[in-house]
């Protein structure tokens, strides 16, 4: 038994219903990965032109960063599909107990280093 | 055991089988052993610090010697001893209280315990190359870096890399396994609270040792390879190590204390023969507990000097973890209270534990508060509250552990009377080492001193501790002779369920067959083996007809794999001593093939193999 699932489907095992939802889904990720180069290539302009001033270009590329931290998060790493309960709350509540620990560390770490 | 696993291994010499083993249950008795060499080796080290401190001004070990000593004795017993020892209860008992065949990773389950396995054989290498780590077990530093301490540091950083990566994994394989491999039926709030308790200590796990194993990587860079992270001198800031290190280290004891909770939450309703008092109280406070532990961790740094504020919102956080470890220990005293209790050695160290603990947490809470802490800190105060919880919690919940499980395990039991005796030299040597250790910091004697002058009134109570830690030592020796004893002396055991307890494991035949349960049970309620032998028939439903069983393959790959991350650690060692580059150039080239070798080799495809139905019919008539 076990050999043959090691064989080459000739072909889909899949319904139709399920091959267009596979399709939109590649579109889907094709669509978001453009988004997202976009997004570096402005964070790049941003600061490689040099014509913007700079109390505006860090808060502006953080806000870039967040928003591509979501969107590989739900599009790429698939927490927006359904089924994803429990990696959407071991996501969460990693991010729950790792920002405080950042933003106190950034808080403590101060002048004084010894 | 032993008839089914003839059954699969007769062609296979029995170190072959070992080596090459998936089988959680097997891997469990692995863990089982190597936590207790390890533990062994580090009581040794505990004995010996005993031993110097017995008198005043004694000179029997060095300085030096003693801090290698101290350090080794901390790491070893935390992360090479507690935690494979605690791992291997989980191995064994998760998968069988959730219905299970096996873990949902064997592969990664039998890599775990091999890349735990060599890193700590690597740590341990340090005593033939220049001496054990001496930095402390938390490695602060100016100390730990390439200025004051020597090769054991590097064997430090290296060997916890190594052999943290090895927990990683397991714990990652235990959260895949409870969320997705529990029979039907079994909801998460039907699960045994070890499963749970084994759950969230795997999530802290996760979260946990990756901050440890960046810290270990800065750690590393300072010391090999001229880094700067934390050498003022350079820029770099000294207190960040402290900080790395106790977002670890606090989540880090209760990870080992999680898993105890579990033992002892299937203890003493076994042996209360009543239900857990508050089922989902404990659940809600095993988690409180878990999360309130990522906000607490500058308690240990109260006297760095970060400022009134910020040492009064972490004494604050601090102090609230009390509330739901208080909910705990309430919801034990409600399990026992009215019940029909029998005291055999696992109840005796259970029930025993829930007092010891509130001890240990009571000195917590007095540590917790801020200016106090300016007084016990670095004392002894400190070394008797974490010895009040750590052996006071862990030790007697794995004892009580193996006292349990050891019938499923090995097919016979402990012998009752040495288990009592044991249970009472460890409960009366450890009060005796530990309690007069409250004491002795309160009246100012400092941790890791390796002497101190007569006449100051510290003569009589280290006298009085190290007797203590000599009737310890007697206890747990007398628990290894009793493991060999019961071995030649006791009766095999075939029923299923010695203790008439409550959880899916019992309802398995004794010796197990390999591949757990001929059919997946149905699982109708909380304690669903309790459930079926009150209102079934004695017997699990099955949800599923009886078939040829899917069993993973056996394979060497997880022990080359973690051999050659051992060689690549050893090689990066090496970069510190006197040895041509060349040469550690290839031993850390040899080991990095080795590894990343065998994980192409193991990309090739493996199903597995079936065993056959007429087998499975075979194998059941024989134990049932
Ligand atoms: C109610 C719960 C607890 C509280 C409030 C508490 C509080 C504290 C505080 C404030 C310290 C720092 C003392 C100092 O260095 O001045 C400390 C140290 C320590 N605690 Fe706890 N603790 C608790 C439970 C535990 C548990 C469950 C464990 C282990 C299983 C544990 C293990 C340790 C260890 C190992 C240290 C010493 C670390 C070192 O400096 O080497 N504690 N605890
Ligand atoms: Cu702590």
């Amino acid at each position: 038994m076990a050999e043959e699932l090691s064989k080459p489907f000739d072909k889909s095992a899949m319904t139709l219903q399920e091959r267009a939802e596979h399709s939109k889904e590649t579109r889907i990720q094709i669509i978001s990965f453009a988004f997202m180069i976009g997004l570096t290539v402005l964070s790049f302009l941003a600061v490689g032109t040099e014509v913007l001033a700079t109390g505006f270009v860090v808060p502006f590329i953080l806000l870039l960063g967040v928003i591509q931290f979501f969107l590989q998060l739900f599009y790429f790493m698939h927490l927006k599909d359904k089924d994803h309960g429990w990696p959407n709350m071991l996501f969460s509540s990693g991010l729950v107990l790792s920002a405080p620990v950042v933003i106190s560390l950034i808080l403590l770490l101060g002048i004084v280093k010894w | 055991m032993a008839t089914a696993a003839a059954t699969q291994t007769k062609n296979k010499s029995v170190l072959w089988d070992w080596l090459t083993t998936v089988d959680h249950k097997k891997l469990a008795v692995l863990y089982l052993i190597a936590g207790t060499l390890f533990f062994v080796k580090a009581g040794v080290m505990a004995v010996l610090i005993r031993i110097q401190l017995m008198t005043a001004e004694n000179d029997l070990i060095s300085g030096q010697v003693f801090n290698e000593l101290i350090t080794m004795h901390g790491t070893i017993m935390l992360f090479l001893a507690a935690t494979p020892l605690l791992f291997g209860f989980m191995n064994f008992a998760i998968p069988l209280q959730i219905g299970a065949r096996d873990v949902a990773l064997p592969f990664i389950n039998a890599l775990g315990f091999w890349i735990f396995f060599f890193g700590g054989l690597l740590l341990s290498m340090s005593w033939f190359f220049g001496g054990g780590a001496d930095a402390g077990w938390t490695a602060y530093v100016p100390l730990s870096t390439r200025e004051f301490t020597g090769s054991g540091m590097d064997f430090y950083a290296l060997g916890l890399q190594v052999s943290g990566f090895g927990t990683l994994i397991s714990g990652i394989n235990f959260i895949v396994t409870i969320i997705n491999m529990r029979a039907p039926g079994m909801t998460m709030m039907r699960m045994p609270l070890f499963c749970w308790t084994g759950l969230i200590m795997s999530i802290l796990i996760v979260v946990a040792f990756t901050p440890l194993a960046a810290g270990l990587a800065l750690l590393m860079l300072d010391r090999l390879f001229m880094g700067q992270f934390f050498i003022p001198d350079y820029g770099g800031n000294a207190i960040l190590w402290a900080h790395i290190f106790w977002i670890f280290g606090h989540p880090e004891v209760y990870i080992l204390i999680m898993p105890a909770f579990g033992i002892i939450s299937e203890v003493v309703p076994a042996f209360s023969r009543k239900r857990l008092f508050g089922y989902s109280a404990m659940v809600f406070a095993v988690i409180l507990i878990a999360f309130l532990s990522f906000m607490v961790w500058v308690h240990h740094m109260f006297t760095i000097g970060i400022g009134p504020i910020t040492n009064s919102v972490f004494a604050l956080a601090t102090m609230t973890i009390a509330v739901p470890t208080g909910i705990k220990i309430f919801n034990w005293l409600f399990t026992m209270w009215g019940g029909k209790i029998t005291f055999n050695t696992a109840m005796l160290c259970a029930s025993s534990f829930v007092p010891t603990f509130v001890l240990g947490g009571i000195t917590g809470v007095m540590l917790s508060m801020a200016p106090v802490d300016y007084l016990y800190h670095d004392t002894y105060f400190v070394v008797a509250h974490f010895h009040y919880v750590i052996i006071g919690g862990i030790v007697f919940g794995l004892i009580a552990g193996l006292h349990y499980w050891y019938p499923k395990m090995f097919g016979h039991m402990l012998n009752e009377t040495l288990g009592k005796i044991t249970f009472w030299l460890l409960y009366i040597g450890f009060h005796l080492t530990f309690f007069i250790q409250h004491i002795l910091g309160l009246i100012g004697m400092q941790r890791r001193i390796y002497t101190y002058m007569s006449g100051q009134g510290l003569e009589t109570m280290n006298m009085v501790s190290t007797i203590g830690s000599f009737v310890m030592s007697a206890a747990i020796i007398l628990l290894v002779v009793n493991i060999v004893y019961s071995a030649f002396t006791s009766e095999r055991i075939t029923v299923r369920d010695p203790w008439d307890a409550r959880t899916l494991e019992w309802s398995t035949p004794t010796p197990i067959p390999e591949y757990n349960f001929a059919q997946i049970p149905q699982v109708r309620s909380l304690d669903p083996w309790f459930y079926e032998k009150v209102h079934g028939d004695g017997k699990m439903k099955p949800s599923e007809p009886l078939k040829d069983i899917h069993m993973p393959n056996g394979s060497i790959l997880p022990f080359l794999m973690a051999l050659g991350l051992f060689i690549w650690g050893f090689g990066m060692v090496m970069i510190n001593m006197d040895v041509p580059t060349v040469v550690t150039g290839i031993v850390i080239a040899v080991g990095f093939i080795m590894t990343f070798g065998t994980m192409v080799l193991h990309s090739k495809e493996d199903h597995g193999y079936y065993i056959p139905l007429e087998r499975v019919k075979k194998i059941e008539k024989e134990v049932g």
